[in-house]
């Protein structure tokens, strides 16, 4: 259909509009519920104990003090579970990695600190909190290693395996690296380190579980995947899919901790199934430090440059931490070549397995860890070349991704430096380190890129015309925060030509439309481009019906030739010429009219481009020059990420990852004891988010970006570009205000004095 | 190591008759000692707007106005209230119509997932009552009790900056 | 008063319960255990802030910590007992713990956190974990081979620097304890934090007549703006005269398993110039002796620039920002 001719007739589209959260009202009243909130009738509560060693094997669990307590049903452990599913295949959901997946209680092994071992239930919380400390386990316990940095040596190269198609390997290299590094007068080395960090939602994973009889389940779970998490059950515990519903209204934060399902939906499930009741199990805080994080990685770097800043040589290898039975990976070392067209590369990226739980996707994972590496040499090799930082960027700037030889989808990069310098006012910047200031303050500037691969996952969306003449639309996938109510709606209002209020959107329950896990920034291309088709369908399905009815003024119309807006379909050669909703349902014998519809990545067209959300951070800190401490006093990130449905909720997102940035930079940090092979501060008092105190000016630009090629949405997603680029550009301001070049994360103020 | 061992046993079959008045509508129930504040609202009442972050201290999630205070729910058990007035964020709409703090969050999109906001609203309610911040850094440093991990923190005290305006506080 | 007290004497498995803000928090982590709580808040004597007939102020056992900090006459006669306070936990905490409460509290080293490590002051005899790990947090100055745990007040400093006194009730009648005396050095007891003996209650907190209100500051060095414990804090007194310091308070936190004070230090700065070589001086005789452990080196620098830079402040209050922060 003409788009001009849509827009006269229908006025303004909603899509691009700054809409306020369609559930804004049910979170600020305290009506929103998450999982745990659940109180269904009869409910038993679950606490999980936790192994207190970090390797070896059960010897003996005694419940029988524990089960002497009032209300106390019973323990499971591994000594006494059901049968479960064999292969450990049936445990791998759709984000697992290539390996085994762990399976709680297959027996008495103990494979890192904090394992779930056992589940006590009982008839309130507190019985079966208190309860379970009476739980006493006998252990032998075996050598352990947990320490990255004393194992590089162990590093080794990740097996393939089908979840990596996401995860692509490093690219090949180009050229003939040392020889160029070597030959090149400007150099740039750095080495990069960065700990362990927990996802640390501020809700607890909770599953409710309610045992409907004969094996049928209702799961309410925190989750950012319900189908992945529905299959899992049934894989499990050998149920039917069908008969497995898993609901999950509102998630309260998630950022990457649900994509996989986490230990509470097992027992929970388990639990419910066995005593046939109702449970919920729910982890508390420091049980959330019992399974996946960002693992902590080692990175190496060397770029080499011409006289006139032209990169010639690239060089970035990471060592990461993962687990003994499954090898997780990032995308840490593959962005630099896509962002600097060198001629001369070589990329590494190598594993080494430790005695801890599998890391797990963290937001922007990999590339927030990377991109710190990346342009913080270029940073450094900015002050070798003694050209600015941001000129820098523009002379290597790529205009194709030599990572692959294809060009950009689209690449609006350019207009984010200079938008964001501008914005910032990154021309008051003296060059100099530790040249400006302000009273007993060091002032620095720093500022960087950011990179996000753009991606699409096969899902599908229903929609429908109500009786009403109103448009439902669903779809599995949830809404961990991010604004996937209000955007569907309003992707779904502008096809149909409704205003919102006739719109309804529903999600978060594996029985509606399937969605892959909410992750990676590609729900809104993969779930919205379905929400579209599924819109779409629906069109020709109307046309179609208003076809069949008597003296149809519509009989000669083909579907390009009439457009749907103020609730109607209209001719567009004859405007006059329309017929509403609510008419086509009445001559529709008053049934609603629907359609389920998939949407796939074009995948041949899209082989021939490389597709990317692209940033730029500019930030202000400032630095007690006695005492070290830090403020981020002011950033400006500027984003080109194709079509902005929603520029609040979208500028909410990248406002997060700013946040996220500073978190990551200054703050959070999860200590480890390698001595006893855990961690020590599984805490929120101790694990050091910033605080409303440590947030100062944020300030976000969209750049006009149009993409045809990326989907019909022309979306990118925003959900990791935030954190992309400003780690890199507050090292790098800490370096101009004091210069000292920290390259691990987070900096400690103290370093600074 | 760590049990109670002996007292206790007898002493979870106790239940105490515990009264408080909760958004303004007198409440009775029996409840046993151990039960905190922020249990006895979420699993015995169903109050569940009220949330639990960490039942430590540590993120204020669990925020509640007691007897004109905001406190942490979490840390006081039920029966310590006996007689008190609670407010949670069930309370603080009235006959259906926002507080302007709610429409406030709403129109600055204060919160993404929704989790932690009913606590830094009831935590913003007390503190424009305690009068105590004026500038932005103070509201910030005096709201810095209640974390909010999507990072909708600039949006957060932008809301609260401007209902602290409207109502005269500036 | 007496039914509580007799209650507590029952046996050690009773504890009194103020604000709850550290106690139920440790009962949740079967830290610390009791058969019954007592639930001292109907005490409504230990409520007051009273004025005592020597000029100085009665702050009861019982009132919170916000109370405290926002009475008209901490304010206007001690406000930098209201700056520490205002330094320490969040708002809603300090609505809920009480000053009592607050000399009570325990310390946050991880270890006495994780009840699966050793730990002295936990378990007595299971050994110090923290000395061999990650002791970034803990102590430099009156460590002992048993442990090397920080006392986590804010407040406290202050009150040391102020030459509090603190009330106490019990079995055997009542008791005064100077401030410096209340808390204890780990030695080989560091599971006894104070010299509160079973079955005593504190009662109040007297404060003397002088309270510096011209010249003081506290400030506190921590890994985020608020909301977290110290690393280093400091509180500084001062008493200006014509010729120079005629008095001078300085008690650190975060450094000690109590709030540190040197009065060698104060003696030493009476009557010098309020300069930064003095002040420089006073830090070194404070810093004397501090022993740092693996991760917590940083500490003897950091305490004595902090001393400096506190001290610099407490000559201008009017510039110290909220959250006890390094001024501009």
């Amino acid at each position: 259909m003409p788009p001009m001719e849509q827009q006269k007739l229908s006025g303004r589209p909603l899509v691009g509009q700054a809409i306020s959260r369609l559930e804004g009202y049910e979170k600020v009243t305290g009506a929103a519920r998450y999982s745990g909130e659940f109180n269904v009738k009869d409910l038993l509560y679950g606490y999980v104990i936790n192994s207190t060693i970090t390797k070896g094997k059960i010897i003996s669990i005694d419940t029988s003090k524990a089960e002497a307590i009032p209300g106390v049903i019973t323990v499971f452990h591994h000594g006494n579970r059901p049968s479960l599913a064999w292969f450990s295949m049936q445990y791998a959901d759709m984000d697992a990695p290539p390996g085994t997946p762990f399976r709680p209680l297959q027996n008495g092994e103990v494979k890192y600190n904090g394992q779930p071992i056992a589940l006590l239930v009982a008839d309130s919380f507190e019985t079966a909190r208190y309860a379970a400390t009476l739980v006493k386990v006998v252990y032998t316990t075996e050598e352990f290693q947990t320490d990255l940095i004393g194992n590089m040596a162990k590093a080794r190269a990740p097996k393939g395996g089908l979840a990596t198609f996401l995860k692509p390997p490093p690219p090949k290299p180009f050229g003939d690296f040392e020889k160029a590094f070597e030959a090149a007068p400007f150099k740039a080395t750095g080495k990069f380190i960065h700990g362990t960090e927990h996802h640390n939602p501020m809700e607890l994973f909770t599953t409710t579980t309610v045992y409907n009889g004969k094996g049928k389940l209702t799961i309410y779970d925190k989750t950012q995947g319900t189908v992945n998490c529905q299959l899992y059950v049934a894989n499990v515990f050998g149920l039917h899919f069908k008969d497995v519903r898993v609901i999950s209204p509102y998630v309260g934060g998630a950022f990457g901790s649900g994509l996989r399902p986490q230990h509470q939906l097992f027992f929970s499930v388990m639990a419910a199934l066995e005593l046939k009741r109702n449970v919920r199990v729910t982890l508390d805080r420091h049980q959330m430090f019992t399974f996946g994080h960002r693992p902590p990685t080692v990175q190496f770097t060397r770029f080499g440059a011409t006289v006139d800043g032209k990169v010639t040589a690239l060089n970035h290898e990471a060592i990461a931490e993962t687990s003994r039975f499954e090898d997780y990976t990032e995308v840490v070392v593959n962005w630099a070549h896509m962002l600097y067209p060198a001629q001369n590369t070589l990329f590494k990226y190598n594993l080494v397995p430790l005695d801890v739980f599998s890391p797990l996707d963290m937001r922007a994972p990999g590339g927030s860890t990377g991109l710190h590496a990346i342009e913080s040499t270029m940073d450094e090799l900015a002050y070798q070349l003694k050209i600015d930082p941001l000129e820098l960027r523009l002379i290597n700037y790529a205009e194709r991704d030599e990572s692959t030889d294809r060009p950009y989808s689209s690449k609006e990069l350019r207009k984010c430096y200079l938008q964001g310098a501008e914005q910032f006012g990154w021309n008051k910047r003296s060059p100099e380190p530790r040249s400006m200031r302000n009273g007993h303050k060091l002032v620095g500037y720093g500022m960087a890129t950011g990179i996000w691969e753009a991606m699409q996952l096969p899902a599908r969306a229903a929609a429908s015309i109500t009786t009403e003449g109103k448009l439902k639309v669903n779809s599995a996938v949830t809404d961990i925060g991010t604004g996937t109510l209000t955007v569907m709606s309003q992707i779904a209002a502008d096809e149909m030509g409704l205003p919102l209020e006739d719109v309804s959107f529903t999600y978060g329950d594996s029985k509606m439309a399937f969605a892959p896990i909410q992750g990676g920034s590609f729900t809104i291309s993969s779930v919205g481009s379905a929400v579209k088709a599924a819109c779409n369908a629906l069109k020709k399905k109307i046309l179609k019906k208003a076809k069949t009815m008597d003296n149809s003024p519509f009989k000669s119309h083909k579907i390009d030739e009439v457009v749907f807006a103020d609730r109607k379909m209209i001719s567009i050669a004859n405007p006059s010429v329309f017929i509403s909703y609510s008419d086509i349902i009445a001559a529709n014998d008053h049934k609603v009219i629907k359609s389920v519809n998939f949407a796939m990545p074009k995948a041949l067209k899209l082989k021939k481009y490389s597709r990317a959300a692209h940033s730029a951070s500019f930030v202000e800190v400032e630095v007690d020059e006695e005492l070290g401490t830090i403020n981020v006093t002011r950033a400006v990130t500027a984003v080109a990420a194709g079509k902005i449905i929603n520029p609040k909720t979208a500028k909410s997102q990248i406002l997060g990852g700013m946040v996220w940035s500073i978190s990551k930079a200054l703050r959070e940090e999860t200590i480890s004891d390698h001595r006893f092979g855990k961690y020590m501060n599984m805490n929120i008092a101790e694990y050091h988010i910033p605080v409303h105190a440590d947030i100062h000016d944020l300030d976000v630009i969209f750049v006009e970006e149009q993409d045809d090629i990326v989907n019909e949405l022309g979306t990118k997603g925003v959900g990791e570009i935030g954190l992309a680029a400003m780690p890199s550009a507050i090292a790098n301001a800490i370096y101009h205000a004091t210069g000292k070049r920290i390259n691990q994360f987070p900096i400690h103020f103290d370093q600074l004095l | 190591m760590h049990t109670y061992e002996s007292g206790l046993k007898e002493e979870m079959q106790h239940q105490s008759e515990l009264s408080m008045t909760i958004n303004g509508v007198p409440k009775s129930r029996t409840v046993k000692p151990w039960v905190s504040l922020l249990d006895y609202l979420r699993e015995y009442l169903d109050l569940t707007g009220t949330k639990k972050g960490c039942d430590h201290g540590q993120c204020g999630a669990c925020t509640v106005i007691c007897d004109g205070k905001r406190i942490l729910s979490c840390l006081t058990l039920a029966v310590m209230k006996e007689g008190s007035e609670i407010t949670t964020i069930e309370g603080i709409a009235k006959d259906g119509e926002l507080h302007p703090l709610q429409q406030a969050f709403i129109d600055h999109d204060a919160f993404q997932c929704g989790y932690c906001t009913p606590g830094q609203i009831c935590s913003a309610i007390g503190m424009i009552a305690e009068g105590k911040a004026k500038t932005r850094s103070e509201v910030k440093e005096l709201m810095s009790g209640n974390l909010c991990r999507c990072g909708a923190n600039t949006n957060i005290i932008d809301a609260i900056m401007d209902v602290q305006k409207g109502a005269g506080n500036e | 008063m007496q039914d509580a007290l007799a209650k507590i004497n029952i046996s050690q498995k009773h504890r009194a319960v103020a604000g709850g803000t550290n106690l139920i928090d440790l009962m949740k982590y079967f830290i610390t255990d009791a058969a019954e709580l007592v639930d001292v808040n109907t005490i409504p004597q230990h409520h007051a802030i009273e004025e005592l007939p020597d000029g100085g102020l009665r702050l009861g056992a019982l009132t919170t910590n916000a109370e405290t900090a926002y009475h008209p006459l901490v304010e206007s006669r001690y406000p930098l007992l209201s700056k520490a306070i205002l330094a320490g936990a969040s708002a809603q905490i300090r609505n809920m713990a009480t000053n009592g409460g607050n000399l009570m509290q325990r310390t946050r080293c991880y270890y006495f956190y994780d009840v699966n490590t050793p730990c002295n002051k936990r378990t007595p005899g299971s050994g110090c974990a923290a000395i061999g790990g990650y002791n970034r947090t803990m102590a430099i100055m009156g460590t002992s081979e048993h442990c090397i745990a920080v006392f986590p007040s804010d407040m406290c400093v202050a009150l040391a620097a102020l030459n509090a006194v603190v009330n106490i009730e019990g079995p055997d009648g009542d008791r005064q304890l100077p401030f410096a005396d209340f808390h204890r050095l780990p030695g080989d007891t560091p599971h006894l934090d104070n010299n509160l003996k079973d079955g005593e209650l504190i009662s109040s907190i007297d404060l003397p007549a002088e309270g510096f209100p011209q010249h003081y500051s506290y400030l506190k060095l921590r890994d985020r703006n608020s909301y977290a414990f110290a690393l280093v804090s400091v509180a500084t007194a001062f008493e200006l005269c014509d010729t120079g310091i005629s008095k001078a308070r300085i008690a650190l936190g975060g450094v000690a398993h109590r709030p540190w004070r040197v009065t060698e230090a104060e003696v030493f700065l009476n009557g010098k110039d309020p300069v930064r070589v003095n002040f420089e001086a006073a830090a070194d005789i404070i810093l004397q002796g501090a022993v740092p452990f693996e991760h917590n080196a940083f500490k003897i620098e950091l305490a004595k620039r902090a001393i400096v830079r506190n001290c610099m402040m407490a000559l201008d209050p009017d510039t110290q920002l909220p959250g006890a922060q390094p001024s501009h």
